[in-house]
């Protein structure tokens, strides 16, 4: 395959001003990735500081309620910041220092990697500033608050739909601004080649640990991993060392909002089209004249019309598929695991669960599939009590 | 010659940027006329696009102007019709790679050349990308304008010597908006670029003012003036005719003089 492709997706479709850095970065990249100090250093980060392995939890109650495979949780809810954002984060941060930069940029939807990003910055002592749509630091402001608790500067973006989308083009528009002394900590498997390789990568740890425990508890591997997408970084990090397994069903849930009948909804693979934005061909959500379309989920993080290239391929080549879950649907799901199993999931973690409600039930008893729980709650709550028409007092 | 190299012939060029359809298509095409009349030697023409990356703020707004009142690539296809039935003056289109892609690239270049679009600026589109639409762009005779940034150091004798139409020289780190100070040493990434093509250069990004228009054009064989002019429809609307002839002569002048 063609460098910086995934069949005729990727790319490196950036203005001139980036293309020096973004060429120096993938070479840092390669030459990190296979120095010993590097590695023992970022593995020391995830297993002291960021609480790796995580857990795999083999939940019994659900299973039990729906009578069918045996379900796993990949609980990447229990790491250090409360997602796996933490994963890419740290490995991306610590090789931005050891490159000689002094600050990070970085977007965020729903904070989680905002707050992860800010956590590294802290650690490793490298200035940070974070993008966020102004929508999303009104959804999630409890996360801004934190951000700065950590020392991060936060922008909330005005432009376009304030969401997640126009963060990205802030940061970008940042990083050609001043590139010399910063690194862009790009939060998803998307954007310009290296960084959905160098994002899987970081991320493809979830899936190395929950293959060895699956066939350590179990004894053998999967039918199907679920995970949720949006650009996809926990997708990727939970399928990328199952991909090989041609038995185990890889499945992507994306946030369908409304309904994908409906424009309120940021299901790219249902509804998108094949695209060239944000430095990468890809699908995306955009209308019949190629412009990008505002897309909506109740999910801050899933609130994104693209979709990683890697992923892209993984659909054209029906190796992995894609299904669309609704607001309502993820709502259910987020209650359903916390009366259900004592968990409170993160909503956009929520959307795989919801999935795995509907086909559980109609798998055998021997036969076992895992969710990838990406993040933990706390910031969905008072969200969560909003849209149920509660009253809280935050 | 080609349109574009007859903007640079004998003299420097001065190139007027407007957004298509801001604030509406028959107020473009006057705009550009008005610019033609004032003494510009090329026009671009952007083709909006809903998340414009290399933009500043003021190009930002004419862009989200212009869709808000349905502007779509026919739409500016026709406003080229309609100049190119008055005007031989050279037409770039500045537009983002994903309009063109999903419009096709064949059928986007076949109608460029129909209409007599004699170039275009992907500012999302680097060296390395632009195989994928060179060959069909040159086959309908659109010239593919490559750019050159500050950091593009070792990069600059690369692009340079592939590069067709004229080279766009980016003044300044950052996105497209004014500045009041322009820091690059321009002059030797210009000699650098002379050194293996004798392409005209032009300088773009933050240029504003008669006194930069003046520097530029010292170094460079043409200034490129954006959002200055975006600024100027922006403030007066559906009257901005005498403002913009005012501005574009006083540029043109200052570029004469240099």
């Amino acid at each position: 395959m063609e460098k910086g492709r995934y069949g005729v997706f990727g790319g490196q479709y950036i203005a001139e001003t980036l293309m020096n850095e973004i060429i120096r970065l993938e070479d840092a990249y390669e030459c990190y990735k296979n120095d010993k100090e590097f590695q023992k250093e970022l593995e020391d980060l995830l297993n002291q500081y960021a609480g790796r392995p995580s857990l795999l939890y083999y939940a019994k109650n659900m299973t039990k309620d729906l009578g069918g495979a045996r379900i796993y949780l990949k609980r990447e809810d229990l790491n250090h910041t409360g997602s796996h954002k933490i994963n890419n984060v740290l490995g991306q941060v610590l090789m931005a220092k050891k490159m000689g930069k002094t600050r990070v940029i970085a977007e965020t939807g729903a904070g989680q990697h905002g707050v992860a990003t800010a956590t590294a910055a802290a650690l490793l002592g490298l200035e940070c500033e974070i993008f966020m749509g102004k929508e999303d630091t009104i959804r999630q402001a409890l996360n801004v608050y934190r951000m700065e608790l950590l020392g991060a500067k936060v922008h909330p973006v005005t432009s376009g739909t304030m969401t997640l989308k126009d963060a990205v083009n802030e940061t970008m528009r940042e990083w050609t601004n001043r590139v010399s002394d910063t690194h862009y900590v790009l939060g998803s498997v998307m954007g310009p080649h290296p960084f959905p390789m160098i994002v899987r990568d970081f991320q493809s740890i979830i899936s190395l640990e929950a293959r060895e425990q699956i066939l350590e508890y179990e004894g053998k591997l999967p039918s199907a991993v679920l995970a949720c997408v949006g650009g996809g970084s926990n997708a990727m990090g939970m399928f990328y060392h199952f991909i090989e397994d041609e038995n185990v069903k890889l499945i992507g849930c994306e946030a369908a909002g409304k309904g994908v009948d409906t424009a309120l909804h940021a299901a790219t693979i249902a509804k998108g089209e094949v695209g060239i934005f944000h430095g990468m061909k890809s699908y995306f959500c955009q209308d019949e004249n190629g412009q990008i379309a505002p897309v909506y989920s109740i999910s801050a993080g899933l609130d994104y019309p693209g979709i990683g290239p890697e992923h892209a391929n993984l659909y054209d080549s029906e190796r992995a598929t894609y299904v669309p879950v609704t607001d309502d649907e993820a709502v259910d799901a987020f209650e359903y695991l916390a009366k259900t199993e004592g968990i409170i999931c993160a909503i956009e973690s929520a959307h795989a669960v919801s999935y795995a409600r509907k086909i559980a039930g109609k798998m055998r008893k021997d036969e076992n599939i895992i969710i990838c729980l990406s993040g933990r709650g706390d910031k969905d709550v008072a969200a969560i009590a909003r849209y149920k028409g509660v009253k809280i007092d935050e | 010659m080609s349109r574009i190299s007859s903007a640079f012939e004998h003299k420097k060029a001065f190139i007027g940027f407007l957004t298509a359809g801001d604030p509406t298509p028959s107020l473009t095409i006057e705009y550009i006329l008005e610019m033609e009349r004032a003494g510009a030697d090329l026009i671009e023409i952007g083709i909006p696009f809903s998340d414009p990356t290399a933009e500043g703020v003021v190009i930002q707004d004419a862009n989200i102007r212009a869709l808000s009142k349905g502007m779509t690539p026919d739409g500016v296809f026709d406003i080229v019709a309609s100049v190119r039935q008055v005007s031989n003056i050279p037409l770039v289109f500045l537009t983002y790679i994903n309009p063109v892609f999903h419009y096709g690239y064949e059928k986007f270049f076949a109608r460029c050349e129909e209409l007599g679009v004699d170039g275009i600026i992907i500012p999302d589109m680097p060296y390395e990308e632009r195989s994928e639409l060179l060959p069909i762009a040159t086959t309908h005779g659109v010239e593919v304008i490559s750019l050159i940034a500050p950091t593009s150091r070792q990069r600059i004798q690369m692009i340079a010597k592939e590069s067709s139409g004229f080279l766009y020289v980016v003044s300044s780190m950052g996105v497209t908006g004014v500045r009041s100070e322009i820091n690059t040493d321009l002059a030797a990434m210009i000699d650098l670029i002379k050194a293996v093509t004798d392409i005209p250069c032009a300088i773009g990004f933050g240029i504003n003012t008669t006194i930069q228009a003046k520097q530029m054009a010292k170094l460079a064989d043409g200034v490129i003036v954006g959002s200055a002019i975006v600024k100027i429809i922006e403030k007066y609307g559906n009257h901005a005719h005498q403002a913009l002839f005012e501005y574009v002569s006083s540029m043109k002048q200052a570029i004469r003089e240099q």
